[in-house]
Protein backbone atom coordinates (compact mmCIF):
# COMPACT_ATOMS: atom_id res chain seq x y z
CA UNK A 1 0.00 0.00 0.00
CA UNK A 2 1.02 3.49 -0.16
CA UNK A 3 1.54 5.97 2.14
CA UNK A 4 -1.25 8.37 1.22
CA UNK A 5 -3.75 5.15 0.82
CA UNK A 6 -2.27 4.45 4.63
CA UNK A 7 -2.74 8.03 5.92
CA UNK A 8 -6.19 7.88 4.30
CA UNK A 9 -7.14 4.37 5.80
CA UNK A 10 -6.08 5.58 9.64
CA UNK A 11 -7.34 9.10 9.07
CA UNK A 12 -10.91 7.47 8.45
CA UNK A 13 -10.81 4.78 11.11
CA UNK A 14 -9.35 7.75 13.12
CA UNK A 15 -12.62 9.86 12.67
CA UNK A 16 -14.90 6.66 12.69
CA UNK A 17 -14.01 5.97 16.59
CA UNK A 18 -14.14 9.50 17.13
CA UNK A 19 -17.54 9.75 16.42
CA UNK A 20 -18.00 7.06 17.90
CA UNK A 21 -16.67 7.84 21.20
CA UNK A 22 -16.83 11.70 21.72
CA UNK A 23 -20.13 10.86 23.38
CA UNK A 24 -19.10 8.34 25.59
CA UNK A 25 -16.23 10.39 26.94
CA UNK A 26 -18.28 13.62 26.84
CA UNK A 27 -20.66 11.46 29.14
CA UNK A 28 -18.07 10.18 31.52
CA UNK A 29 -16.58 13.62 31.85
CA UNK A 30 -19.90 14.99 32.92
CA UNK A 31 -20.92 12.53 35.43
CA UNK A 32 -17.97 14.84 37.50
CA UNK A 33 -19.82 17.87 36.40
CA UNK A 34 -21.18 19.74 39.50
CA UNK A 35 -24.08 21.70 37.36
CA UNK A 36 -25.78 24.84 38.08
CA UNK A 37 -29.36 24.63 37.47
CA UNK A 38 -31.30 21.54 36.58
CA UNK A 39 -29.75 20.78 33.29
CA UNK A 40 -26.17 18.88 33.30
CA UNK A 41 -25.20 20.27 29.96
CA UNK A 42 -22.49 22.69 30.72
CA UNK A 43 -18.99 22.28 32.43
CA UNK A 44 -18.98 24.08 35.74
CA UNK A 45 -16.73 22.19 38.09
CA UNK A 46 -15.29 18.80 39.00
CA UNK A 47 -17.43 17.23 41.75
CA UNK A 48 -17.38 13.72 43.14
CA UNK A 49 -20.93 13.94 44.43
CA UNK A 50 -22.67 12.39 41.77
CA UNK A 51 -20.80 9.15 41.97
CA UNK A 52 -21.22 8.92 45.86
CA UNK A 53 -25.07 9.28 45.74
CA UNK A 54 -25.31 7.57 41.97
CA UNK A 55 -29.16 6.84 43.08
CA UNK A 56 -30.40 9.87 44.18
CA UNK A 57 -32.50 11.10 41.25
CA UNK A 58 -35.53 8.35 42.72
CA UNK A 59 -37.35 9.18 39.54
CA UNK A 60 -34.37 7.76 37.39
CA UNK A 61 -33.22 5.31 39.62
CA UNK A 62 -36.97 4.12 39.41
CA UNK A 63 -37.03 3.85 35.79
CA UNK A 64 -33.71 2.17 35.23
CA UNK A 65 -35.05 -0.39 38.20
CA UNK A 66 -38.22 -0.73 35.89
CA UNK A 67 -35.98 -1.31 32.24
CA UNK A 68 -33.87 -3.96 33.95
CA UNK A 69 -37.21 -6.03 34.50
CA UNK A 70 -39.12 -5.64 31.93
CA UNK A 71 -35.71 -6.20 29.51
CA UNK A 72 -34.93 -9.10 31.41
CA UNK A 73 -38.47 -10.72 30.92
CA UNK A 74 -38.90 -9.65 27.56
CA UNK A 75 -35.84 -11.30 26.16
CA UNK A 76 -35.93 -14.33 27.98
CA UNK A 77 -39.36 -14.57 26.48
CA UNK A 78 -38.08 -13.81 23.01
CA UNK A 79 -35.42 -16.31 23.56
CA UNK A 80 -37.81 -19.07 24.91
CA UNK A 81 -40.29 -18.41 21.79
CA UNK A 82 -37.19 -17.90 19.33
CA UNK A 83 -35.15 -20.33 20.38
CA UNK A 84 -38.43 -23.03 20.23
CA UNK A 85 -38.66 -21.71 16.76
CA UNK A 86 -34.85 -21.98 15.60
CA UNK A 87 -34.31 -25.53 16.91
CA UNK A 88 -38.36 -26.47 14.51
CA UNK A 89 -36.73 -24.76 11.72
CA UNK A 90 -33.10 -26.39 11.59
CA UNK A 91 -34.15 -29.41 12.18
CA UNK A 92 -37.46 -30.09 10.19
CA UNK A 93 -36.20 -28.67 6.94
CA UNK A 94 -39.00 -30.54 5.17
CA UNK A 95 -41.71 -28.95 6.39
CA UNK A 96 -44.44 -27.64 4.82
CA UNK A 97 -44.62 -23.69 4.50
CA UNK A 98 -41.00 -24.02 6.08
CA UNK A 99 -40.21 -20.91 3.88
CA UNK A 100 -42.76 -19.16 4.54
CA UNK A 101 -41.81 -19.20 8.35
CA UNK A 102 -38.99 -18.12 8.06
CA UNK A 103 -39.98 -15.36 5.79
CA UNK A 104 -42.70 -14.32 8.51
CA UNK A 105 -39.82 -14.09 10.47
CA UNK A 106 -37.07 -12.18 9.20
CA UNK A 107 -39.96 -9.73 7.93
CA UNK A 108 -40.02 -7.86 11.17
CA UNK A 109 -36.68 -6.73 10.70
CA UNK A 110 -37.85 -4.92 7.07
CA UNK A 111 -39.78 -2.43 8.88
CA UNK A 112 -38.63 0.49 10.67
CA UNK A 113 -39.71 0.17 14.30
CA UNK A 114 -42.45 3.19 13.75
CA UNK A 115 -44.38 0.55 11.36
CA UNK A 116 -44.32 -2.25 14.63
CA UNK A 117 -45.47 0.36 16.91
CA UNK A 118 -48.29 2.24 14.90
CA UNK A 119 -49.66 -1.61 14.28
CA UNK A 120 -49.13 -2.33 18.00
CA UNK A 121 -50.56 0.78 19.01
CA UNK A 122 -53.78 0.17 17.28
CA UNK A 123 -53.95 -3.64 17.67
CA UNK A 124 -54.16 -2.59 21.09
CA UNK A 125 -56.50 0.14 20.78
CA UNK A 126 -58.94 -2.35 18.97
CA UNK A 127 -58.95 -5.15 21.10
CA UNK A 128 -59.50 -2.41 24.06
CA UNK A 129 -55.99 -3.97 26.00
CA UNK A 130 -55.77 -0.78 28.53
CA UNK A 131 -51.38 -0.19 27.97
CA UNK A 132 -49.15 -1.27 30.36
CA UNK A 133 -46.92 -3.65 31.51
CA UNK A 134 -48.38 -6.27 29.94
CA UNK A 135 -48.87 -4.39 26.68
CA UNK A 136 -44.92 -3.35 26.80
CA UNK A 137 -43.85 -7.10 27.45
CA UNK A 138 -46.44 -8.02 24.32
CA UNK A 139 -44.39 -5.79 22.18
CA UNK A 140 -40.88 -6.24 23.30
CA UNK A 141 -41.09 -9.42 22.74
CA UNK A 142 -42.29 -9.39 19.54
CA UNK A 143 -39.44 -7.14 18.16
CA UNK A 144 -36.75 -8.72 20.15
CA UNK A 145 -38.40 -12.14 18.71
CA UNK A 146 -37.07 -11.84 15.18
CA UNK A 147 -33.43 -11.03 16.62
CA UNK A 148 -33.44 -14.08 18.86
CA UNK A 149 -34.58 -16.46 16.67
CA UNK A 150 -32.28 -15.86 13.89
CA UNK A 151 -29.36 -15.25 16.03
CA UNK A 152 -29.89 -18.83 17.42
CA UNK A 153 -30.90 -20.50 13.86
CA UNK A 154 -27.10 -19.31 12.83
CA UNK A 155 -26.03 -21.29 15.74
CA UNK A 156 -28.09 -24.36 15.18
CA UNK A 157 -26.95 -24.29 11.13
CA UNK A 158 -23.07 -24.52 12.09
CA UNK A 159 -23.68 -28.10 14.27
CA UNK A 160 -23.83 -31.58 13.05
CA UNK A 161 -27.50 -33.20 14.16
CA UNK A 162 -25.51 -36.54 14.10
CA UNK A 163 -24.36 -35.57 17.18
CA UNK A 164 -28.12 -35.84 19.11
CA UNK A 165 -28.51 -38.79 17.07
CA UNK A 166 -24.88 -40.62 18.22
CA UNK A 167 -26.07 -39.83 21.57
CA UNK A 168 -29.43 -41.30 20.89
CA UNK A 169 -27.36 -44.49 19.90
CA UNK A 170 -26.09 -44.30 22.94
CA UNK A 171 -29.19 -44.94 24.76
CA UNK A 172 -29.81 -41.47 25.71
CA UNK A 173 -34.04 -40.61 25.15
CA UNK A 174 -34.12 -37.88 23.12
CA UNK A 175 -35.05 -35.48 25.94
CA UNK A 176 -31.58 -36.24 27.73
CA UNK A 177 -29.43 -35.73 24.26
CA UNK A 178 -30.92 -32.84 23.84
CA UNK A 179 -30.60 -31.42 27.68
CA UNK A 180 -26.48 -33.06 27.31
CA UNK A 181 -25.78 -32.72 24.03
CA UNK A 182 -27.90 -29.98 22.03
CA UNK A 183 -28.29 -27.69 25.05
CA UNK A 184 -24.43 -26.85 26.12
CA UNK A 185 -23.44 -26.51 21.76
CA UNK A 186 -26.57 -24.31 21.72
CA UNK A 187 -25.32 -22.02 25.09
CA UNK A 188 -23.20 -19.76 23.54
CA UNK A 189 -25.80 -18.69 20.96
CA UNK A 190 -28.31 -18.28 23.84
CA UNK A 191 -26.13 -15.92 25.77
CA UNK A 192 -25.58 -14.32 22.47
CA UNK A 193 -29.25 -14.03 21.42
CA UNK A 194 -30.05 -13.20 25.19
CA UNK A 195 -27.64 -10.00 25.14
CA UNK A 196 -28.79 -8.65 22.22
CA UNK A 197 -32.34 -8.86 23.37
CA UNK A 198 -31.14 -7.93 26.45
CA UNK A 199 -29.96 -4.35 24.54
CA UNK A 200 -32.46 -3.94 22.09
CA UNK A 201 -35.12 -3.58 25.11
CA UNK A 202 -33.40 -2.18 27.17
CA UNK A 203 -33.06 1.04 25.11
CA UNK A 204 -36.02 0.58 23.28
CA UNK A 205 -37.96 4.17 22.86
CA UNK A 206 -40.22 4.28 19.93
CA UNK A 207 -42.03 1.18 20.75
CA UNK A 208 -42.36 1.71 24.15
CA UNK A 209 -43.52 5.28 23.41
CA UNK A 210 -46.00 3.87 21.93
CA UNK A 211 -47.44 1.04 24.24
CA UNK A 212 -46.24 2.03 27.52
CA UNK A 213 -49.37 3.87 29.19
CA UNK A 214 -48.09 4.92 32.49
CA UNK A 215 -45.52 2.91 32.61
CA UNK A 216 -41.50 5.16 32.53
CA UNK A 217 -39.13 3.10 31.53
CA UNK A 218 -35.40 4.56 31.17
CA UNK A 219 -35.38 5.88 27.79
CA UNK A 220 -39.01 6.97 28.43
CA UNK A 221 -37.55 9.08 31.35
CA UNK A 222 -34.63 10.04 29.65
CA UNK A 223 -36.40 11.42 26.64
CA UNK A 224 -38.14 13.51 29.13
CA UNK A 225 -35.72 14.64 30.83
CA UNK A 226 -34.76 17.07 27.84
CA UNK A 227 -37.86 19.08 28.45
CA UNK A 228 -37.63 18.30 32.50
CA UNK A 229 -34.34 18.29 34.02
CA UNK A 230 -30.87 16.38 33.28
CA UNK A 231 -29.37 15.54 36.52
CA UNK A 232 -25.96 13.99 36.77
CA UNK A 233 -26.82 11.01 37.84
CA UNK A 234 -28.12 10.38 34.35
CA UNK A 235 -24.59 10.44 33.44
CA UNK A 236 -23.25 8.63 36.27
CA UNK A 237 -25.61 5.73 35.70
CA UNK A 238 -24.64 5.80 31.90
CA UNK A 239 -21.36 5.47 32.65
CA UNK A 240 -21.32 2.78 35.45
CA UNK A 241 -23.15 0.47 32.30
CA UNK A 242 -20.46 1.50 30.12
CA UNK A 243 -17.45 0.82 32.34
CA UNK A 244 -19.10 -2.87 33.44
CA UNK A 245 -19.68 -3.15 29.30
CA UNK A 246 -15.99 -2.12 28.60
CA UNK A 247 -14.64 -4.72 31.65
CA UNK A 248 -16.39 -7.49 30.20
CA UNK A 249 -15.42 -7.03 26.66
CA UNK A 250 -12.10 -6.84 27.58
CA UNK A 251 -12.18 -9.96 29.83
CA UNK A 252 -14.28 -11.99 26.75
CA UNK A 253 -12.11 -10.60 23.94
CA UNK A 254 -8.39 -12.24 24.44
CA UNK A 255 -6.06 -11.50 21.68
CA UNK A 256 -6.66 -14.48 19.39
CA UNK A 257 -3.47 -16.38 18.53
CA UNK A 258 -1.56 -15.31 15.57
CA UNK A 259 -2.62 -17.57 12.08
CA UNK A 260 -1.13 -17.26 8.86
CA UNK A 261 -3.08 -16.57 6.05
CA UNK A 262 -5.81 -14.83 8.28
CA UNK A 263 -8.68 -16.92 7.60
CA UNK A 264 -12.12 -16.35 9.10
CA UNK A 265 -12.60 -16.82 12.61
CA UNK A 266 -13.48 -20.66 13.73
CA UNK B 1 -27.35 -44.35 11.59
CA UNK B 2 -30.95 -44.72 13.25
CA UNK B 3 -33.60 -42.96 11.53
CA UNK B 4 -36.99 -42.04 13.22
CA UNK B 5 -39.16 -45.06 12.99
CA UNK B 6 -42.03 -43.67 11.22
CA UNK B 7 -40.20 -41.09 8.40
CA UNK B 8 -42.63 -41.22 5.71
CA UNK B 9 -45.37 -39.59 8.13
CA UNK B 10 -45.20 -35.95 8.89
CA UNK B 11 -44.05 -35.20 12.54
CA UNK B 12 -46.39 -33.39 14.89
CA UNK B 13 -43.16 -31.55 17.02
CA UNK B 14 -42.26 -29.09 15.05
CA UNK B 15 -45.49 -27.56 14.78
CA UNK B 16 -45.52 -27.57 18.97
CA UNK B 17 -42.55 -25.76 19.07
CA UNK B 18 -43.24 -23.31 16.04
CA UNK B 19 -46.93 -22.78 17.36
CA UNK B 20 -45.57 -20.01 20.13
CA UNK B 21 -43.36 -18.03 18.26
CA UNK B 22 -46.20 -18.43 15.40
CA UNK B 23 -48.96 -16.98 17.63
CA UNK B 24 -46.55 -14.16 18.48
CA UNK B 25 -45.80 -13.67 14.93
CA UNK B 26 -49.36 -13.81 13.55
CA UNK B 27 -50.94 -12.23 16.48
CA UNK B 28 -48.94 -9.54 17.17
CA UNK B 29 -47.23 -8.78 14.44
CA UNK B 30 -49.25 -9.95 10.73
CA UNK B 31 -52.64 -9.13 12.16
CA UNK B 32 -51.73 -5.46 13.18
CA UNK B 33 -49.93 -4.91 9.89
CA UNK B 34 -52.56 -6.07 7.76
CA UNK B 35 -54.95 -4.01 10.19
CA UNK B 36 -53.04 -0.50 9.12
CA UNK B 37 -55.19 -1.04 5.17
CA UNK B 38 -58.59 -0.67 6.68
CA UNK B 39 -57.23 1.65 9.51
CA UNK B 40 -55.93 4.04 6.35
CA UNK B 41 -59.31 4.16 4.95
CA UNK B 42 -61.30 4.94 7.84
CA UNK B 43 -62.39 8.39 9.72
CA UNK B 44 -61.75 8.98 13.31
CA UNK B 45 -64.91 8.87 15.04
CA UNK B 46 -64.30 11.41 17.45
CA UNK B 47 -61.57 14.62 18.02
CA UNK B 48 -60.61 12.93 21.81
CA UNK B 49 -59.91 9.25 20.75
CA UNK B 50 -58.33 6.97 18.95
CA UNK B 51 -61.33 4.97 17.74
CA UNK B 52 -62.27 4.90 14.22
CA UNK B 53 -65.03 4.14 12.07
CA UNK B 54 -64.55 2.45 8.40
CA UNK B 55 -65.55 4.19 5.45
CA UNK B 56 -63.24 3.00 2.46
CA UNK B 57 -61.88 6.97 2.22
CA UNK B 58 -59.10 6.94 0.17
CA UNK B 59 -59.03 10.75 -0.43
CA UNK B 60 -56.76 10.04 3.20
CA UNK B 61 -53.83 8.58 1.24
CA UNK B 62 -54.01 11.79 -1.22
CA UNK B 63 -54.41 14.42 1.70
CA UNK B 64 -51.04 12.53 3.37
CA UNK B 65 -49.04 12.65 0.31
CA UNK B 66 -49.77 16.71 -0.22
CA UNK B 67 -49.11 17.52 3.38
CA UNK B 68 -46.66 14.71 4.68
CA UNK B 69 -45.15 13.83 0.96
CA UNK B 70 -42.35 16.09 1.44
CA UNK B 71 -41.50 14.84 4.61
CA UNK B 72 -41.62 11.58 3.53
CA UNK B 73 -38.74 12.19 0.98
CA UNK B 74 -36.45 14.74 3.43
CA UNK B 75 -36.05 11.74 5.64
CA UNK B 76 -34.90 9.08 3.25
CA UNK B 77 -32.63 11.86 1.74
CA UNK B 78 -31.42 12.48 5.43
CA UNK B 79 -31.26 8.42 5.92
CA UNK B 80 -29.37 8.35 2.03
CA UNK B 81 -26.70 10.98 3.31
CA UNK B 82 -26.23 9.82 6.87
CA UNK B 83 -25.48 6.33 5.22
CA UNK B 84 -23.57 7.41 2.73
CA UNK B 85 -21.00 9.44 5.20
CA UNK B 86 -21.37 6.31 7.45
CA UNK B 87 -19.82 4.41 4.81
CA UNK B 88 -16.84 6.57 4.11
CA UNK B 89 -15.83 5.94 7.79
CA UNK B 90 -16.73 2.68 7.65
CA UNK B 91 -15.05 1.23 5.22
CA UNK B 92 -11.52 2.34 6.28
CA UNK B 93 -12.39 1.31 9.78
CA UNK B 94 -13.43 -2.09 8.99
CA UNK B 95 -10.48 -2.48 6.44
CA UNK B 96 -8.46 -1.25 9.22
CA UNK B 97 -9.77 -3.88 11.47
CA UNK B 98 -9.77 -6.94 9.00
CA UNK B 99 -6.28 -6.28 7.62
CA UNK B 100 -4.35 -4.18 10.76
CA UNK B 101 -6.02 -5.78 13.61
CA UNK B 102 -4.30 -8.89 13.70
CA UNK B 103 -4.49 -10.61 17.06
CA UNK B 104 -7.03 -7.57 18.74
CA UNK B 105 -9.03 -7.94 15.61
CA UNK B 106 -11.70 -9.79 18.49
CA UNK B 107 -11.19 -6.68 20.27
CA UNK B 108 -11.26 -3.65 17.86
CA UNK B 109 -14.78 -5.36 16.99
CA UNK B 110 -15.93 -5.24 20.46
CA UNK B 111 -15.00 -1.50 20.39
CA UNK B 112 -16.89 -0.95 17.52
CA UNK B 113 -20.34 -2.42 19.37
CA UNK B 114 -19.67 -0.52 23.02
CA UNK B 115 -21.35 2.47 22.53
CA UNK B 116 -24.04 0.92 21.27
CA UNK B 117 -24.33 -0.35 24.89
CA UNK B 118 -25.08 3.55 26.05
CA UNK B 119 -28.35 4.23 25.65
CA UNK B 120 -29.16 6.59 22.32
CA UNK B 121 -30.99 9.21 24.61
CA UNK B 122 -27.76 9.98 26.83
CA UNK B 123 -25.87 9.94 23.55
CA UNK B 124 -27.93 12.64 22.19
CA UNK B 125 -27.73 14.54 25.67
CA UNK B 126 -23.65 14.30 24.94
CA UNK B 127 -24.06 15.39 21.38
CA UNK B 128 -26.09 18.19 22.68
CA UNK B 129 -23.46 19.62 25.09
CA UNK B 130 -20.84 19.00 21.88
CA UNK B 131 -22.55 20.59 19.29
CA UNK B 132 -24.02 23.33 22.08
CA UNK B 133 -23.85 27.08 21.30
CA UNK B 134 -20.76 27.25 23.79
CA UNK B 135 -19.49 23.63 22.70
CA UNK B 136 -16.25 22.72 21.57
CA UNK B 137 -17.45 21.93 18.31
CA UNK B 138 -18.65 25.31 17.66
CA UNK B 139 -15.36 26.86 19.62
CA UNK B 140 -13.13 25.20 16.98
CA UNK B 141 -14.82 26.15 14.17
CA UNK B 142 -15.02 29.66 14.84
CA UNK B 143 -11.38 29.06 16.08
CA UNK B 144 -10.55 28.53 12.51
CA UNK B 145 -12.75 31.14 10.97
CA UNK B 146 -15.10 28.59 9.55
CA UNK B 147 -17.84 29.66 10.62
CA UNK B 148 -19.34 32.40 7.63
CA UNK B 149 -18.11 29.49 5.21
CA UNK B 150 -20.73 26.82 7.17
CA UNK B 151 -23.27 29.36 7.53
CA UNK B 152 -23.13 30.15 3.81
CA UNK B 153 -23.24 26.45 2.89
CA UNK B 154 -26.20 25.80 5.07
CA UNK B 155 -24.52 23.33 7.45
CA UNK B 156 -25.12 25.68 10.13
CA UNK B 157 -28.08 28.15 11.26
CA UNK B 158 -27.77 31.79 11.96
CA UNK B 159 -24.11 30.52 13.60
CA UNK B 160 -25.60 27.05 15.66
CA UNK B 161 -25.23 23.46 15.11
CA UNK B 162 -27.26 22.34 17.77
CA UNK B 163 -30.97 22.19 15.98
CA UNK B 164 -29.91 21.86 12.65
CA UNK B 165 -29.93 18.83 10.11
CA UNK B 166 -26.38 18.81 10.01
CA UNK B 167 -27.03 18.16 13.76
CA UNK B 168 -29.38 15.52 13.14
CA UNK B 169 -26.91 13.74 10.12
CA UNK B 170 -23.85 13.76 12.71
CA UNK B 171 -26.09 11.78 15.36
CA UNK B 172 -27.58 9.51 12.67
CA UNK B 173 -24.56 8.63 11.13
CA UNK B 174 -23.23 7.86 14.48
CA UNK B 175 -25.71 6.00 15.46
CA UNK B 176 -25.80 3.57 11.95
CA UNK B 177 -21.81 3.29 12.10
CA UNK B 178 -22.21 -0.21 13.79
CA UNK B 179 -24.43 -1.36 11.77
CA UNK B 180 -22.24 -0.46 8.72
CA UNK B 181 -18.76 -1.60 10.31
CA UNK B 182 -19.51 -5.16 11.38
CA UNK B 183 -21.27 -6.78 8.03
CA UNK B 184 -18.70 -5.36 6.25
CA UNK B 185 -16.13 -6.73 8.93
CA UNK B 186 -17.31 -9.87 8.28
CA UNK B 187 -17.58 -9.77 4.30
CA UNK B 188 -13.93 -8.61 4.66
CA UNK B 189 -12.65 -11.75 6.85
CA UNK B 190 -13.34 -13.70 3.15
CA UNK B 191 -10.83 -11.76 1.34
CA UNK B 192 -7.55 -13.62 1.21
CA UNK B 193 -4.50 -11.35 2.45
CA UNK B 194 -2.47 -13.38 -0.24
CA UNK B 195 -5.25 -11.71 -3.06
CA UNK B 196 -4.46 -7.93 -2.11
CA UNK B 197 -0.65 -9.12 -2.31
CA UNK B 198 -1.41 -10.74 -5.49
CA UNK B 199 -3.15 -7.86 -6.74
CA UNK B 200 -0.04 -5.30 -5.63
CA UNK B 201 2.19 -7.90 -7.75
CA UNK B 202 0.00 -7.12 -10.41
CA UNK B 203 1.22 -3.31 -9.72
CA UNK B 204 -2.26 -2.51 -9.08
CA UNK B 205 -2.29 0.72 -7.26
CA UNK B 206 -4.41 0.91 -3.74
CA UNK B 207 -6.92 2.33 -5.44
CA UNK B 208 -7.16 -0.81 -8.26
CA UNK B 209 -6.87 -3.09 -5.74
CA UNK B 210 -9.97 -1.30 -3.76
CA UNK B 211 -12.00 -1.07 -7.13
CA UNK B 212 -11.03 -4.42 -8.38
CA UNK B 213 -10.16 -6.99 -5.25
CA UNK B 214 -12.08 -5.38 -2.20
CA UNK B 215 -15.28 -3.86 -3.46
CA UNK B 216 -16.72 -6.30 -5.67
CA UNK B 217 -15.87 -8.90 -2.85
CA UNK B 218 -17.17 -7.24 -0.38
CA UNK B 219 -20.70 -6.10 -1.82
CA UNK B 220 -22.83 -8.86 0.07
CA UNK B 221 -21.64 -7.09 3.60
CA UNK B 222 -22.31 -4.13 2.00
CA UNK B 223 -25.62 -4.87 1.26
CA UNK B 224 -26.02 -6.18 4.30
CA UNK B 225 -24.91 -2.94 6.15
CA UNK B 226 -27.17 -0.80 3.75
CA UNK B 227 -29.88 -2.61 4.74
CA UNK B 228 -29.32 -2.79 8.50
CA UNK B 229 -28.98 1.24 8.56
CA UNK B 230 -30.96 2.32 5.97
CA UNK B 231 -33.97 0.78 7.46
CA UNK B 232 -33.07 2.33 11.17
CA UNK B 233 -32.59 5.58 10.06
CA UNK B 234 -35.48 6.50 7.58
CA UNK B 235 -37.73 5.40 10.77
CA UNK B 236 -35.68 7.10 13.45
CA UNK B 237 -37.02 9.16 15.95
CA UNK B 238 -34.56 10.56 18.64
CA UNK B 239 -32.16 12.47 16.39
CA UNK B 240 -34.25 14.51 14.82
CA UNK B 241 -36.18 15.11 18.26
CA UNK B 242 -33.08 15.89 20.16
CA UNK B 243 -30.60 17.32 17.86
CA UNK B 244 -33.18 18.80 14.89
CA UNK B 245 -35.48 21.95 14.71
CA UNK B 246 -39.11 22.10 14.07
CA UNK B 247 -38.28 22.16 10.39
CA UNK B 248 -35.44 19.15 10.62
CA UNK B 249 -38.28 16.46 11.92
CA UNK B 250 -38.50 13.52 10.30
CA UNK B 251 -40.92 10.72 9.39
CA UNK B 252 -41.46 8.93 12.40
CA UNK B 253 -41.65 12.25 14.59
CA UNK B 254 -44.53 13.13 12.57
CA UNK B 255 -46.45 9.38 12.50
CA UNK B 256 -46.36 9.79 16.49
CA UNK B 257 -47.44 13.42 16.38
CA UNK B 258 -50.22 12.52 14.09
CA UNK B 259 -51.38 9.46 16.21
CA UNK B 260 -50.40 10.65 19.72
CA UNK B 261 -50.67 14.15 19.71
CA UNK B 262 -53.26 14.74 17.14
CA UNK B 263 -55.19 11.70 17.31
CA UNK B 264 -55.37 10.89 13.65
CA UNK B 265 -54.82 7.32 13.35
CA UNK B 266 -55.80 6.93 9.70
CA UNK B 267 -53.70 9.44 8.73
CA UNK B 268 -50.84 8.05 10.79
CA UNK B 269 -52.02 4.33 9.46
CA UNK B 270 -51.51 5.87 5.53
CA UNK B 271 -48.19 7.52 6.10
CA UNK B 272 -46.76 4.17 7.86
CA UNK B 273 -47.56 2.05 5.20
CA UNK B 274 -46.16 4.68 2.36
CA UNK B 275 -42.94 4.21 4.38
CA UNK B 276 -43.18 0.86 5.04
CA UNK B 277 -43.94 1.02 1.10
CA UNK B 278 -40.71 3.27 0.14
CA UNK B 279 -38.47 1.31 2.52
CA UNK B 280 -39.70 -2.40 1.37
CA UNK B 281 -38.33 -1.19 -2.13
CA UNK B 282 -35.04 0.01 -1.20
CA UNK B 283 -34.78 -3.80 0.90
CA UNK B 284 -35.79 -5.55 -2.58
CA UNK B 285 -33.83 -3.52 -4.63
CA UNK B 286 -30.86 -4.68 -2.18
CA UNK B 287 -31.83 -7.91 -1.83
CA UNK B 288 -31.58 -8.25 -5.65
CA UNK B 289 -28.38 -6.61 -5.69
CA UNK B 290 -26.77 -10.03 -3.68
CA UNK B 291 -26.99 -10.14 0.28
CA UNK B 292 -26.23 -14.04 0.68
CA UNK B 293 -27.45 -13.48 4.04
CA UNK B 294 -27.89 -11.03 6.69
CA UNK B 295 -24.96 -10.86 9.21
CA UNK B 296 -27.06 -10.07 12.25
CA UNK B 297 -25.47 -8.10 14.86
Amino acid sequence: MTRLARVLLLLGSLLALALLYAPLLVTLLFSFNAPRGRFNLVWQGFTLDNWRHPFADAALSQAFVTSIGLALAASLLAVLLGGLMAIALSRARRLPGHRWIALLLALPLTNPEIVLATALLNLFVAINLPRGVLTLLLSHSLFCLSYAALTLKARLAGFDPALELAAQDLGAPPLQAFRRVTLPLLAPGLLAAGLLSFSLCFDDVVISGFTAGEIVTLPLYLAGAFLREISPQIQVLSSLVLLISALLLVLATPPRPERKGGGPPG
Amino acid sequence: MRRSPKPERQPLWPWLLLAPGLLWLVLLYLLPLLGLVPLSLSEPLSRFGLETVFRGRFATYLEVARDQGPILLRSLRTAGIATALGLLLAYPLALLIRFRGGRWQPLLIGLVVLPSLVSQLVRAIAWSTLLGDHGPVLGAIGALGLRDGLNALGLLRDGRLLNTATAVVLGLTTTLLPFLVLPLVVALQRIEPRLLEAAADLHAGPLASFRRVVWPLSRPGLSAGLLLSLIPAAGDVVNPRFLGGPDDRMVANTIENLLLVQLQAPRAAALTLLLMALVSVVVLLQLRAGTEELPLP
